[in-house]
């Protein structure tokens, strides 16, 4: 059976897709955090300067028409409250600077009772400015003072740091969580598709009733072709098994009249001539009789080797029917068929094709054995399994030739004038195999053929 | 021996039948299941041989419905279909054995017998020559009231010699009736069948004798 | 060739006429040093010498060029003349703040540096290496047996109890002319508004100003004071004769000058300059401290009630032109009474 062409599998791509989707929101995540990190840094280092600023505009007074102006302490030392901060202030009257760093430039767009802001960089630091503006009396008449108030930005630096690895955490954790839900999710999708593989798996080699659990909707189409496949597998199976006897039928009736035909001639015949030639007919037809019979039988081992089955074989018992049913064979030869050892042994398989293959050797161990020689057949348990042994006192194999025995259609050297296909060996391997198991050919230390099966434990 | 061969195919019949009546069996032809009954119902026969693929049904069915009316008669099925897939059948089904066409007729007999002889038991025509009793069917012979079991070839010349007392039979005849067309064997293999009946048959007072030139011929003294 | 040499006359003009003002100067280890390390200092060599001393004995290659200099002079030198030097360390703590603040310090960090407690470091750039107080300096022998204040409030009524006693015999900074002076001022009217109450039974006793600790504490010594206020208490403590004087750092809270040094942003060597802090702060904070300052004064005795003058840009707030304006005309009418 050849294996599928595999091309991509579903859980896969919806596992990558689940985390293509989880990673995209797990970046976008992390910006958004980021930004809202940033935004709300902004807008609190915003109010502390905002404060800062406020509290200078709110210590100036009118003195006598003269502006004064009485820094408050905290103006300046809560911009460094938390982190070590650069702090810079300039108080402006109108166009006239009044006290602090001249060269500090003011946020444009300050009204009364609106600060304005504005980043930039000032004596070599990145700062954040905020700029208040109010009106106030002067004897030059109403002019508004406005107070800048700058300050580096180290600590929304660090803030923004802390905050930009928290948002890395929440990203990492929320892609980590995705990964585990898409692999439950792609799992629980995929899980009807498994159900289905095995209850397929699971039935028996004949079992080709249509499936009747309940699928998911989308699984409808596929469950109804499976289905009708089955059903046509089913007729076709029947059609072949029909074909194989049929066709089995059909050759071996003109063969079995023709070879019976010919016995009758032969028994009546008087000029030995004539019978030598029926005897060679008869000869030939049991030839291609049995050479169709194996064909076939070939055929149905290798359709039953498909579809191997499985059941509890009691070997002994086997071994022990296919002997007496030889047995009939083995008197009419003068053959001594034993069984010497038969050792209680399960094995799990088909109980037909091994009573096939143990017929097949018994067949061939008496056909190729002359008159007179023992057949010994022995089941023994082994630790690691069972095994079956089938010696004979015959020729033996051709020593020169064993290894290619099982091949198909190949013959001994020493089987001229003996009818058989050369496949018998060929279905003994291919049954051990199957279950398992391997054969061994070789010769007694005293001569004959001796053959053993070797199976695994059940 | 009185066989039932149901068997559709005529042609194939008719050797059957001609090949079984050599051997000096008798042979009723059933070509079909309902003939078959007809025939099971009126005679009694010693052995049934079946085919399984029949005009008006299947042997099988044959098969059940004959030992479901506990008919003791043994069925041998003549089965040209794949064994692999229906000797389980077959045999579940109640035949004795199975065999696959075409036939081999010295095969067939070796499995009459020993068909006949599981069953065993049964009332049997008993041959009596002498102090000698032959159960042909199951090839026993009862020497002073011990059996003894003859092998195949033995029982064929046993057979052969005592269904005509007196007779000579060539060595070349005993070869034809004791060994099938293929097998390769000289007429001095008689020789050797004969010594081992006569092992057997010391103690009574069945002989066989030599014809010198001619044969062998069996005597009761 | 006669306009270059008018020229290069012009630019040495230049050169004396924007130079700073130095007090003093020494020049420590190997004269063929191939590395000097150029120090302005507002400290007194005789002050800053065990910390040379110290560094020179594990640096022997090093030579240390020490230049003392005032406050002011030492914030012209760096900030409106751009002189460079390696490190600049100043008691004037508003003024290295400032210099800080306005970027002209660089930043500095080490693993000795980030040992620091919170209040010795500000923004990698000012480091503190000593703690000196505010003491009210009094003479044992001129007090006799007479109680000595240990509070401001305790001075405050012991001065208008015997006003004629102190009268012209106690001590104060000039907060005008003395930075320090000032810094300490400024520090103590943001603790309590005791300063301001202090400052004026001052005013009533004709108090005499000082320009520095030194100054007052030669007068106490003298007899000329009974009584000096705000004077450096390190400086009295490394004096030999220091069983003459009692120390008083006042139980209500007590104003902790810290000394801070910094890497001016054009220092030429700054790892160098590195290596000197981060030997200053070990020497000063380590866990083998050996301050500079004489160990009769113990901070940790009076934790409760020290108050470290912080630094950071609240320091700037004194510097500002209308606020100082401001505190100096208040001082002025609180203490001269005019």
């Amino acid at each position: 059976m050849t294996d599928p062409l595999v091309k991509g599998s579903i859980r896969r791509r919806l596992l990558l897709s689940l985390l293509a989707g989880a990673a995209i929101l797990a970046i976008v995540v992390y910006f958004v955090v980021q930004s809202v990190a940033r935004q709300v840094a902004q807008e609190s280092q915003d109010n502390i300067l905002t404060a800062s600023a406020q509290s200078i505009l709110e210590s100036a007074r009118s003195f006598g028409g003269q502006i004064n102006v009485d820094l408050p302490y905290s103006a300046l030392s809560m911009l460094d409250s938390v982190s070590d901060e650069r702090a810079f202030y300039s108080i402006h009257l109108e166009d006239e600077f009044l006290s602090g760093y001249p060269d500090l430039p003011a946020a444009p767009g300050a009204l009364a009772g609106s600060p304005a802001f504005r980043s930039t960089e000032f004596l070599g630091e990145d700062v954040r400015i905020a700029s208040v503006r109010r009106s106030v009396s002067t004897d030059m008449g109403r002019r508004f003072l406005q107070v800048s108030v700058a300050q580096t930005l180290s600590g929304q630096k660090l803030t923004l740091a802390r905050f930009s690895r928290t948002a890395m955490g929440i990203g990492a954790g929320f892609f980590l969580l995705s990964m585990l839900l898409a692999a439950i999710v792609a799992r629980s999708t995929i899980r009807p598709l498994h159900r289905l593989t095995a209850s397929v798996s699971r039935r028996g080699p004949n079992d080709l009733r249509p499936v009747a659990a309940p699928v998911p909707s989308e699984m409808v189409p596929l469950v109804s072709s499976l289905n009708t496949f089955m059903n046509r597998l089913q007729k076709s199976l029947t059609r072949s098994e029909d074909f194989i006897a049929e066709a089995a039928h059909r050759v071996r009736t003109p063969l079995a009249i023709v070879r019976t035909k010919a016995e009758i001639i032969q028994r009546q015949a008087d000029d030995p001539e004539i019978k030598v030639a029926l005897g060679e007919m008869i000869h030939a037809v049991d030839d291609s009789s049995r050479t169709a019979g194996q064909l076939l039988d070939h055929a149905m081992v290798t359709f039953r080797l498909d579809n191997l089955s499985s059941e509890d074989i009691n070997l002994a018992q086997l071994t022990h029917d296919v002997v007496e049913r030889a047995r009939p064979m083995s008197e009419l030869k003068e053959i001594d068929l034993d069984t010497t050892i038969l050792d209680d042994t399960t094995l799990h398989g088909d109980p037909i094709l091994m009573q096939n293959a143990l017929h097949n050797l018994l067949d061939n161990a008496l056909k190729y054995a002359p008159p007179g020689a023992s057949v010994d057949v022995a089941v023994t348990r082994t630790p690691d399994g069972a095994r079956i042994c089938i010696r004979d006192t015959g020729p033996g194999f051709p020593t020169g030739e064993l290894p290619s025995l099982p091949d198909r259609f190949i013959r001994g050297d020493n089987a001229k004038g003996i009818v058989g296909s050369g496949l018998g060996l060929t279905i003994v391997k291919e049954v051990v195999e199957a279950h398992g198991g391997r054969m061994e050919t070789g010769n007694n230390p005293g001569g004959g053929a001796c053959v053993t099966l070797h199976f695994p434990s059940a | 021996m009185r066989f039932l061969l149901i068997e559709d195919n005529a042609q194939l019949a008719d050797v059957v039948v001609d090949r079984l009546s050599l051997d000096g069996h008798v042979v009723d032809h059933a070509a079909d299941l309902q003939t078959a009954w007809d025939f099971t119902a009126t005679s009694d026969y010693d052995l049934i041989l079946l085919d399984i693929m029949l005009p008006d049904g299947d042997g099988r069915t044959f098969l059940a419905n004959h030992r479901a009316k506990r008919g003791r008669t043994p069925v041998i099925v003549l089965t040209a279909r794949s064994e692999v897939s229906d000797r389980v059948g077959i045999l579940d089904l109640g035949a004795d054995d199975y065999m696959v066409k075409p036939i081999d007729f010295s095969e067939l007999e070796a499995r009459c017998r020993a068909v006949l002889r599981r069953r065993g038991g049964e009332a049997r025509n008993i041959l009596t020559l002498g102090d000698l009793g032959f159960d042909s069917q199951s090839g026993t012979l009862n020497v002073a009231g011990r059996n003894v079991q003859l092998r195949t070839r033995e029982l064929r010349l046993f057979e052969v010699l005592a269904n005509a007392p007196g007779q000579v039979f060539s060595k070349s005849a005993l070869v034809d009736r004791l060994f099938s067309f293929d097998e390769d064997v000289s007429e001095n293999a008689i020789e050797v069948y004969v010594g081992r009946l006569r092992r057997h048959l010391r103690d009574t007072t069945v002989k066989i004798t030599t014809v010198r030139g001619l044969g062998y011929k069996l005597e009761t003294e | 060739m006669r306009n270059l040499a008018l020229s290069l006359s012009l630019i040495c003009l230049a050169e004396l006429v924007l130079a700073f003002e130095t007090e003093d100067r020494a020049r420590f280890g190997p004269d063929n040093a191939e590395q000097a390390l150029k120090v302005i200092s507002t400290a007194d060599i005789g002050f800053f010498e065990p910390m040379i001393t110290s560094f020179l004995a594990s640096h022997p290659d090093i030579a240390i060029d020490y230049i003392v200099a005032s406050s002011a002079e030492l914030m012209r030198a760096i900030r409106d003349e751009g002189h460079s030097f390696d490190v600049a360390i100043s008691s004037a703590m508003d003024l290295q703040t400032k210099l800080a603040n306005d970027g002209k310090a660089q930043r500095h960090s080490s693993a000795v540096s980030r040992s620091l407690p919170g209040w010795a470091v500000w923004n990698d750039m000012l480091f503190a290496f000593t703690q000196e107080p505010a003491a009210i300096v009094v003479s044992k022998d001129a007090f006799g047996d007479m109680a000595i204040p240990e509070s401001r409030h305790e001075l405050i009524s012991l001065l208008r109890q015997e006003p004629e006693r102190f009268r012209g015999r106690v001590g104060t900074y000039d907060v005008r002319t003395s930075g320090l002076g000032y810094l300490f001022a400024t520090q103590d009217t943001r603790a309590s508004e005791t300063y301001w109450r202090l400052t004026e039974v001052f005013g009533g006793l004709e108090t005499r100003l000082y320009c520095c600790s030194s100054d007052m504490i030669e007068a106490v010594k003298s007899g000329e004071l009974l009584i000096a206020y705000n004077v450096l208490g390190s400086y009295v403590a490394n004096r030999s004769d220091r069983s003459e004087f009692e120390i008083v750092l006042p139980s209500d809270f007590t104003t902790v000058m810290l000394r801070t040094a910094m890497i001016p942003h054009n220092a030429p060597s700054p790892e160098l300059s590195g290596v000197f802090v981060d030997h200053l702060l070990d020497r000063s904070h380590g866990p083998d401290a050996q301050p500079l300052t004489h160990p009769v004064i113990d901070l940790n005795d009076i934790e409760p009630s020290v108050n470290r003058i912080r630094i950071g840009p609240g320091l700037l707030v004194f510097l500002d032109q209308l606020k100082k304006r401001a505190f100096l005309s208040e001082w002025e009418s609180a203490i001269l009474q005019k």
